[in-house]
């Protein structure tokens, strides 16, 4: 913290009215939803309405941010703080998994082997891993873990890689390398998430197969939702990059968005392990 | 000083004679302990909170002693200035160490309550205790014997229409009965939401799970009535779910439970007769009280929208069939429950023929036990043909 | 430095409506966190005098068991997420900036955000009383199956839930930021303030536990809508499982909603004793014990759902162990009485009272914390008197006090002392009144979530209902000396408390829109 002597030049964003708008827009979003489960027929389109709130206000929010930046306002301070803020909120996803995995572990460990104690309850189940629980009586085959899954952990991996070569270029001013990476990036997460879909839509169960399906859909679901939100974060720095932004000694928007991918990665590898492999 | 003073000592004496017997007093109108144990982990229980409120009464007096003192003697009214001491590492190193001694010390015993606490092997007898809302079954395995227990009191002191009586809202219409001086192992479980089986006397609280089995266990030392109460929310009549145990010496025990055999003979017996209208909805009235008033209400308008109205509902006024088939499987997924599991073929006659002539239901139909047990056997084929 | 200043002071600003709706400052988002939170502290208040009413006596009088345990329920959830949490980010965006010496918070239209958020919440929450069904009626805890048999309003409140969390991680992340990147020059992490201190690890402990709270209330919201079977034994689930998840998350936010209650009293009682903190360094590091062992004692919370041996006599002793880094932090506030020149503001009277009452609180802790009591007590009304022993006397007396503490510094005015102490001894008398009492019901087999009661329970819990009565009217009186302090007062002066230590009494008061315009140089 080379310029933490100097408080005065921390950057004190006007009042703003995007928080505000953000609000309504999730306000307005959770209605729509609530309507939507209680199946009233205008719910999806008060969500749509919610939905395009919520878009026009992130696009407003991190539109100014970027303008500020570009200004020269955001001083190194606030890249500290930017820094510490993009951390934590990464650690805060940690634990929003970490809810579906000790779910997971939880199930397998204890849940299947109380129920098949219970032989009162539950005659003749063994309690074994996978499971769709004693009460429903449906074959369906696991997903196989060296298949399609095994090849989407080579292309997640590889566009870690791919990512960290865009930063080198970055670093070292040199552009081209910098857009290459980030498209190539760009191109093996849409690969995953196109395999996935085909993954889903080939599965021999569904999400209401037992404690198996609904931990299956739930992590690699909220996986995915990670992965196209990580990939449309790609696409604006992207643009971002053609539009000239990015220094090789500034570029913390860059930094934040390799983070979060490095994250989705990481979160990938734990699920191919717990989820399709053990 | 002038002790001796009569005019002072005699009010002195009374005073103090008057606050000696104001605990007994106290423990008369007003309760300050847990209520008196009949089972050994009962009593263990009882000794280990009387002895750790103790402990914490003590501690208490320990900190707030020197705490009130210094209040009173370092006020700044007297004029004290305040010493400058903001540390002291041996006193600090005190007052860590000490306190994890005195936990060592209550984790001791504690612990080897816990250990014979869950010790449920070797049980002389085993009942199965199911509950649902809002009332318990019991089932005494490998006897046959399997009955539900409900709620006794008359709804209509609970609307302050009727003086309570004596044991409002813990008396039901059928205890649970076991013998004294035998090791009674319980298995809990569940068959809508999570309930649990508490009798503070007998000193057995258990969650009662639906899909799983727990288990706990007691053993009487004292013949008598031990009431308790549902200690889970459970829903709208959590409060309205109690639990009585009757214990008796093991002779008398084994009178009860040939009786309850006979009793059930008759039962099936009663099945195969046919009934008049009048009598079927007398015996459908006290179903109905035990069973359904809870949720579809005496005056059978239900509480809509969550309890529908019975009363010109199109179920319970068209065919037979559709009616049957409501109370016998339940509705699933809501708060209806599948009947036919849980009461006999005369009460499902019963509760579905008073159901049909009460409030302005006038179908005139009355459906005798027969009818129902011919549906029992045609659902009994449909799930063996896999539905 | 005053081209600067001037510069900042004259900073255009919205008037009206505006100004609150689209305020990057961390003082006025501190003012709205504080009457948001007064709000729904008056309104749940008001359902617990319904509660109260209807237990009045035996049978049922006021309100149906349905609506009864919606205000049960809603009573729980508002005062815990909407008066208790909200009060305590309020005080943290009022004073961390001001106690640090930074200029603002660090992102501070994020910190909007973590605002408005609130009402949208709050929305959800109050609005479900009017739809079919009425409101959530699950306890606050909302234990499955129970919780899957509801209906729309339980819809609402999830929402509801995943919405407060949002704002809770985001006011988190804020809050560690400012305080890890945003101290002035010399303000070392062991020369800050302890409320700071404790806010910082409180945040920690919310970053770290929303999440999971949000994990588990979106399972029961698939296993609601989706078919998922989480929590259905015939899928392979079980409802214990949400049971586990959901104190994962539950026991940390007790924590979270007393350890920047302890700030608030390591700062009074210092102040009021005219002496620094005893034991700074242990106090800090007794702050970070509490947090760690509350993540490993969750379990303390289902003595009854019947876990193997091992696993209860696991949690028992990883509870109890608690109680040494908390017996260090009050004797620590005995020992800064101890010698001191002592004065007693009602600021001090509420400290001195949380110290013995929330001390009350945590040995009935201890008691429920030995498996074999518990038994007894789990789900009983002992259980409710502990809770409000360490939340009302404890968090939310704390509040009340660093209310009295720093209204002089943000309004510029002393606060009524006759009408403050009024408000304390009502208050005090009141809540002992209306809780002690709870404890032998609790003892004498009463259990918790229930309208209706056997006879035996009728004196306690009239006496209990006299008291809760005469506390709710109290309130009225801390709402006016409130209203009347903000509205005009003798004037404060920058230090109104002669011991008072911390940066922000070298501030004017009140202190000006942009406190620290110019770093301060901490030595
Ligand atoms: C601010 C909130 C807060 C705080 C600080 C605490 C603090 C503690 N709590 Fe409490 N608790 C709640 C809020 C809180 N709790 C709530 C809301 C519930 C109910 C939830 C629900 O079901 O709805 C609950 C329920 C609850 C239970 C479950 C009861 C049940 O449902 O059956 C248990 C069981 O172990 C427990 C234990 C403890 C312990 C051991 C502490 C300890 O931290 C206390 C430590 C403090 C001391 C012990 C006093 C000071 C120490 C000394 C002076 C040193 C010397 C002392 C000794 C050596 C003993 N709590
Ligand atoms: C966080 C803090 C908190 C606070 C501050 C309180 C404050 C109070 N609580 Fe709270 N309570 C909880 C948290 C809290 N509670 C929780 C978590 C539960 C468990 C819920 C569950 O089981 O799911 C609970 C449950 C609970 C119960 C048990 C209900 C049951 O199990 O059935 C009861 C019963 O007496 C109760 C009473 C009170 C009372 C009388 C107050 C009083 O202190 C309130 C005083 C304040 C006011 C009254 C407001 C101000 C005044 C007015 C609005 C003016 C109008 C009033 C008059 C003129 C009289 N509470
Ligand atoms: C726990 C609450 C509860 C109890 C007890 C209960 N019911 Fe119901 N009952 C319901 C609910 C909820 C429904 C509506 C189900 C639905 O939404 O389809 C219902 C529906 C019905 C219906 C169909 C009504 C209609 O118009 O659709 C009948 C008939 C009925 N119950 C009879 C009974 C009888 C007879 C009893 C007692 C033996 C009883 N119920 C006990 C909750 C209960
Ligand atoms: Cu059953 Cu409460
Ligand atoms: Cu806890």
């Amino acid at each position: 913290m080379i310029m933490a002597n100097h408080s005065s030049e921390y950057y004190v964003p006007p009042p703003s009215r995007w928080p505000i708008v953000g609000s309504l827009a999730l306000l307005t979003l959770a209605g729509g939803f609530i309507l939507f489960l209680d199946k009233m027929a205008a719910g999806p389109y008060v969500m749509a309405l919610g939905a395009a709130i919520l878009i026009y206000m992130l696009v407003g929010w991190f539109g100014s941010v970027i303008r500020e930046d570009q200004a020269g306002k955001l001083g190194g301070r606030v890249d500290m703080s930017f820094r510490w803020g993009m951390v934590w909120f990464i650690f805060s996803e940690v634990m929003f998994f970490g809810g579906f995995f000790g779910a997971l572990f939880y199930a397998r460990n204890f849940t299947l082997p109380s129920l098949a104690d219970a032989q009162m309850l539950w005659p003749g189940f063994s309690g074994a891993w996978p499971s769709a629980g004693p009460g429903i009586r449906e074959q369906f085959t696991p997903m196989a873990a060296w298949g399609i899954p095994a090849l989407n952990t080579l292309i997640l991996l590889s566009s870690g890689a791919t990512v960290t070569w865009a930063h080198w270029g970055l670093k070292q001013g040199r552009r081209r390398q910098l857009k290459i990476g980030l498209i190539l990036t760009i191109l093996l997460g849409l690969t995953f998430l196109v395999l996935q879909a085909h993954e889903y839509l080939d599965a021999a169960f569904t999400i209401r197969t037992g404690i198996y399906g609904a931990t299956f859909y739930m992590l690699t679901g909220f996986h995915g939702m990670h992965v196209t939100l990580g990939a449309i974060m790609l696409t604006v720095i992207t643009f971002r990059v053609f539009a000239g932004h990015f220094s090789p000694d500034d570029h913390f928007g860059f930094e934040a968005v390799s983070w979060y991918w490095h994250f989705v990665d990481v979160v990938w590898l734990l699920l191919f392990v717990f989820v399709y492999w053990l | 000083m002038r002790l001796k003073e009569p005019t002072t000592t005699r009010p002195a004496l009374l005073a103090a004679g008057l606050l000696l017997s104001l605990p007994a007093l106290a423990e008369y109108r007003f309760p300050l302990n847990l209520q008196p144990p009949v089972t050994i982990i009962g009593h263990r229980i009882y000794d280990l909170s009387t002895t750790i409120n103790w402990i914490c009464f003590g501690i208490f007096l320990v900190v707030f002693i020197p705490m009130f003192y210094a209040l009173w003697r370092h006020r700044k009214s007297i004029g004290h200035e305040a010493h400058h001491v903001h540390e002291h590492p041996l006193l600090e190193t005190l007052w860590t160490i000490v306190p994890f001694l005195v936990l060592i010390g209550i984790a001791i015993p504690t612990t080897a309550v816990v250990v014979e606490m869950k010790d449920t092997s070797k049980p002389d007898m085993t009942i199965k205790v199911t509950g649902r809302q809002w009332k318990w079954e019991y089932e005494y395995l490998g006897e046959d014997v399997k009955f539900l227990s409900n709620l006794a009191t008359p709804r209509e002191q609970i609307s302050n229409q009727a003086p309570k009586g004596e044991h409002y809202l813990l008396e039901v219409d059928k205890p649970l009965v076991v013998p004294t001086d035998r090791k009674v192992r319980l298995v809990f479980t569940a068959e809508d939401v999570i309930h649990a089986w508490w009798v503070p006397a007998l000193g057995v609280k258990q969650d009662a799970i639906p899909g799983f089995i727990r288990d706990s266990w007691f053993k009487v030392d004292l013949p008598g009535t031990y009431r308790g109460q549902c200690a889970e929310l459970c829903g709208v009549d959590h409060a309205y779910m109690p639990i009585v145990v009757e214990a008796v010496p093991p002779d008398k025990f084994a009178i009860w439970m040939n009786d309850q055999k006979t009793r059930l003979a008759e039962a099936r017996a009663a099945a195969s007769k046919e009934y008049a209208l009048p009598e079927l909805v007398a015996m459908g009235q006290k179903v109905y009280q035990a069973n359904c008033v809870a949720c579809h209400q005496a005056n059978g308008q239900g509480l809509p929208p969550a309890f529908p109205p019975l009363d010109g509902s199109k179920v319970v006024t068209g065919p037979v069939e559709g009616h049957l088939t409501v109370v016998f499987n339940g509705r699933p997924g809501t708060a209806m429950q599948a009947f036919g599991k849980q009461l006999s073929d005369v009460d499902i006659a019963a509760v579905i023929t008073y159901e049909r002539n009460s409030w302005n239901n006038k179908t005139g139909i009355a459906v005798q036990p027969r009818e129902i047990l011919a549906f029992r056997e045609s659902q009994a084929q449909k799930v063996a043909a896999g539905k | 430095m005053d081209a600067i200043a001037h510069h900042i002071r004259h900073e255009e600003h919205p008037t009206g409506l505006m100004r609150w709706l689209t305020t990057t400052n961390h003082k006025d988002i501190g003012t709205l966190y504080l009457w948001f939170s007064l709000t729904m502290f008056f309104f749940a208040g008001a359902l617990a005098m319904v509660i109260r009413a209807e237990l009045f006596q035996p049978g049922l009088q006021v309100v149906q068991p349905q609506i009864f345990n919606q205000l049960t329920t809603m009573h729980g959830l508002v005062m815990i997420f909407g008066a208790i949490m909200p009060a305590l980010v309020g005080f943290a965006n009022w004073q961390i900036p001001l106690m640090i010496g930074a200029p603002d918070m660090a992102f501070p239209r994020l910190n909007n955000w973590s605002f408005w958020l609130l009402p949208v919440a709050a929305t959800l929450l109050v609005s479900s009383f009017f739809v079919p069904g009425g409101s959530m009626a699950g306890g606050w805890t909302m234990y499955p199956p129970l919780y899957i048999q509801g209906g729309i309003s339980y819809d609402m409140t999830i929402l509801a839930v995943h919405i407060l969390g949002l704002s809770s991680i985001m006011g988190a992340i804020n809050i560690i930021v400012t305080i890890l990147n945003l101290r002035a020059p010399g303000m070392t992490m062991m020369k800050l303030p302890l409320f700071v201190w404790t806010w910082l690890i409180t945040a920690f402990l919310l970053v770290a536990v929303m999440p999971v709270l949000a994990s588990v209330v979106t399972m029961l919201l698939t296993d609601r809508h989706f078919g998922t079977h989480f929590f259905n034994a015939a899928g392979g689930g079980d409802p214990v499982m949400y049971q586990h998840i959901f104190w994962t998350f539950g026991h940390p936010e007790v924590y979270i909603m007393i350890l920047p209650a302890f700030g608030i009293i390591s700062s009074i009682i210092p102040t009021f004793a005219r002496k620094k903190l005893f034991g700074y360094t242990s106090m800090v590091y007794a702050v970070a014990a509490i947090a760690l062992l509350s993540f490993l004692v969750w379990a303390h919370h289902m003595f009854t759902v019947g876990m193997p041996v091992a696993g209860q006599l696991y949690f028992m002793y990883a509870t109890m162990l608690i109680s040494v880094p908390t017996g260090v932090k009050v004797f620590n506030w005995v020992a800064t009485l101890w010698r001191g020149s002592i004065s007693f503001e009602t600021p001090m009277l509420f400290a001195l009272a949380f110290v013995c009452l929330f001390t009350i609180g945590g040995f009935s802790g201890l008691v429920v914390s030995l498996v074999p009591v518990d038994i007894q007590l789990q789900d009983t009304y002992y259980v409710v008197a502990h809770f409000h022993y360490v939340l009302f006397s404890g968090s939310a007396m704390a509040i009340m006090g660093g209310v009295y503490y720093w209204l002089p510094k943000w309004t510029g005015h002393m606060y009524d002392e006759f009408l403050g102490q009024v408000h304390f001894w009502l208050t005090a008398i009141a809540f002992n009144i209306t809780f002690f009492p709870m404890h032998f019901l609790g003892l004498a087999g009463m259990p918790r979530r229930i309208p209706d009661y056997a006879l035996q329970f009728a004196d306690f819990n009239r006496l209990s209902s006299l008291g809760a009565f005469v506390l709710g009217a109290s309130q009225l009186i801390f709402l006016y000396v409130v209203v009347k302090c903000i509205r005009g007062g003798a004037q404060a002066g920058d230090r109104p408390w002669e011991g008072a230590e911390s940066l922000e009494w070298t501030l004017t008061s009140p202190p000006p829109y942009h406190s620290f315009t110019v770093a301060p140089q901490v030595k």
